[in-house]
């Protein structure tokens, strides 16, 4: 192979990557619009499951990462403003940082890595001990039995962590405020709130619905799509994870941009 | 004889990539006969059962199964025709996040609206049938190879199809346990006259159970007949298969290189 060809083998197999996952992104939408219609949505017993493990079993690694990243950013924007004496500006500054951008990539990182990649092996374990072609058998459709209910866990659960960041994250900065820098608690608060609009928190929510499709379509993907054996299981899985955060962090910057350019 | 016909594959041609699986395969088989599909690793046996359960789709050539032209059927009509059919797969493919009465009572939970106690009764009964009362609150990986097969069995049934697929019913299991799974097949398909299609190379386990066998070869049916006609077969090619002989007409070194598809399968 020469050096065209094998860019040539990448774009394909790229390409070929995008039409799949975009496929199964289409048929998962159609199966939660046409399932109800034929009475054969996905059991509401087994969206719970999966919004329990997202959802609740992400709480503690969610709150420590919020929690920190929250202090860290007032620590830093302390370091710069307090040669203004602009210190009180933390507090908006945290809060803006996380609601429109740390909040939702930080926690889709996290859920990504815990969630994404348990997807992924999951599925790829099922795929490869035949368990999926079970399924189909048994007349059990793979997406409306598998990827509908982890999709809808992850469209509900994440945007629901990403809040509880923002929160737990201004709790942090908060903290370092009124201890280390020695403002008022209850001025912290009202910059805090003066200067976070709506949009920033809406902004960052439809990011984070982004993600959390990004996250359950490649991991149920690379996990559908696993093959041979404990080997392929594990390629899925760190698949699935190096996929997602590439994803995630692009589409963060388109996002972004269009925000940010619609603004003008 | 004038038998139902249930299922007839009609010169079935696979190709993966540019190695050809299956060139051309015919077959009839009628209702209530155990059916046994023999041959040699690799030879397309279990490619060909995927064929006639819809799970994948030939190249050229029809499959009719109980009438129907699997490639006229949409997804709906497909799914109709799977709930009559019940496979037990070669790794048991039970659900391991399930317990074993979740896994037997999978398909009626979803395709029926049968009441809890009702699926229940009929959840035990089908685990009695295979003989394992009482385990239904264990998960798959508690059990063993051969109850694994069993529960694989009682879970193919739970919806009463009119045919039942095995691929490789007693791979892996001790003699008795094979044994007690041939039993299960021969009583299913006697007191429920149910129609079974087994594929297998256990010898042991074709001339117990088969009223027809068919022996394939590199992608062809090399002969099919009654399981006495088979036995006594002037074909070398059977004659070896079934004697287990290293010489004669196939080739060793085709099965090392078959054996090694077997690892990376």
């Amino acid at each position: 192979m020469n050096f065209f060809e094998k860019i040539g083998a990448v774009v394909l197999s790229v390409y070929s990557y995008i039409v799949d996952v975009t496929a199964l992104f289409f048929d998962t939408i159609a199966w939660l619009i046409i399932g109800p219609v034929k009475r054969k949505s996905a059991k509401r017993a087994g969206i719970f499951y999966q919004m329990v493990f997202v959802g609740a079993g992400s709480l503690i690694i969610t709150c420590f990462v919020a929690f920190f990243t929250g202090i860290v950013i007032a620590m830093q924007s302390a370091y710069q403003l307090g040669k203004f004496g602009a210190n009180i500006y933390v507090a908006p500054m945290v809060a803006v940082s996380l609601a429109r951008e740390l909040a939702p990539v930080l926690t889709a990182l996290v859920v990504a890595g815990r969630v994404g990649a348990a997807i992924a092996a999951e599925l790829g374990t099922m795929k490869v001990s035949e368990q999926i072609e079970a399924l189909e058998t048994m007349a059990l459709n793979p997406i409306r039995y598998l990827v509908v209910p982890r999709f809808l866990a992850l469209l509900i659960m994440l945007p629901c962590l990403t809040i509880l960041a923002d929160i737990v994250g201004i709790f942090g900065g908060f903290l370092v405020g009124v201890f280390n820098l020695k403002l008022d608690p209850y001025r912290y608060m009202t910059f805090t709130f003066k200067y976070m609009a709506w949009k920033d928190v809406w902004t960052g929510l439809v990011k984070s619905v982004t993600f959390a499709v990004v996250i359950s379509m490649i991991g149920c993907y690379m996990g559908l799509k696993a093959r041979g054996g404990a080997e392929g299981v594990g390629r899925a899985t760190t698949l699935s994870v190096v996929t997602s955060f590439i994803l995630i962090i692009l589409f963060d910057c388109i996002l972004t941009g269009i925000f940010f350019f619609a603004n003008q | 004889m004038d038998r139902e016909v249930i299922i007839r594959a009609d010169n079935i041609v696979k190709k993966f990539g540019d190695r050809t699986i299956l060139s051309g395969i015919s077959l009839d088989i009628y209702k209530g006969e155990t059916f046994v599909i023999m041959g040699g690793s690799g030879c397309g046996k279990s490619t060909f059962l995927r064929h006639i359960i819809g799970a994948l789709k030939p190249d050229s050539g029809k499959v009719h199964l109980l009438g129907k032209d699997l490639s006229s059927l949409n997804e709906d009509e497909m799914d109709k025709l799977r709930m009559k059919i019940g496979m037990c797969f070669q790794s048991s493919a039970l659900f391991d996040s399930m317990s074993v009465g979740d896994n037997v009572s999978l398909g009626l939970r979803e395709h029926t609206k049968l009441d809890k106690s009702v699926i229940d009764i009929v959840v035990k009964m089908k685990l009695e049938m295979v003989g394992l009362r009482g385990f239904e609150d264990m998960v798959p990986s508690q059990l063993s190879g051969g109850m694994r097969k069993r529960v694989g069995l009682a879970r193919a049934i739970a919806m009463d199809p009119e045919i039942i697929f095995y691929d490789e019913p007693t791979a892996g299991l001790d003699p008795i346990v094979a044994g007690v799974i041939d039993k299960l097949i021969v009583d299913l398909s006697k007191k429920l006259n149910i129609t079974s299609v087994v594929v297998t190379h256990d010898m042991k386990s074709v001339f117990s159970i088969a009223d027809r066998v068919a022996m394939f070869y590199e992608g062809k049916v090399l002969e099919v007949g009654q399981s006495e006609q088979i036995k006594n077969s002037k074909n070398p090619m059977v004659r070896q298969f079934i004697s287990g002989s290293p010489d004669g007409p196939i080739k060793f070194f085709r099965q090392k290189d078959d054996y090694l598809e077997r690892l990376i399968a």
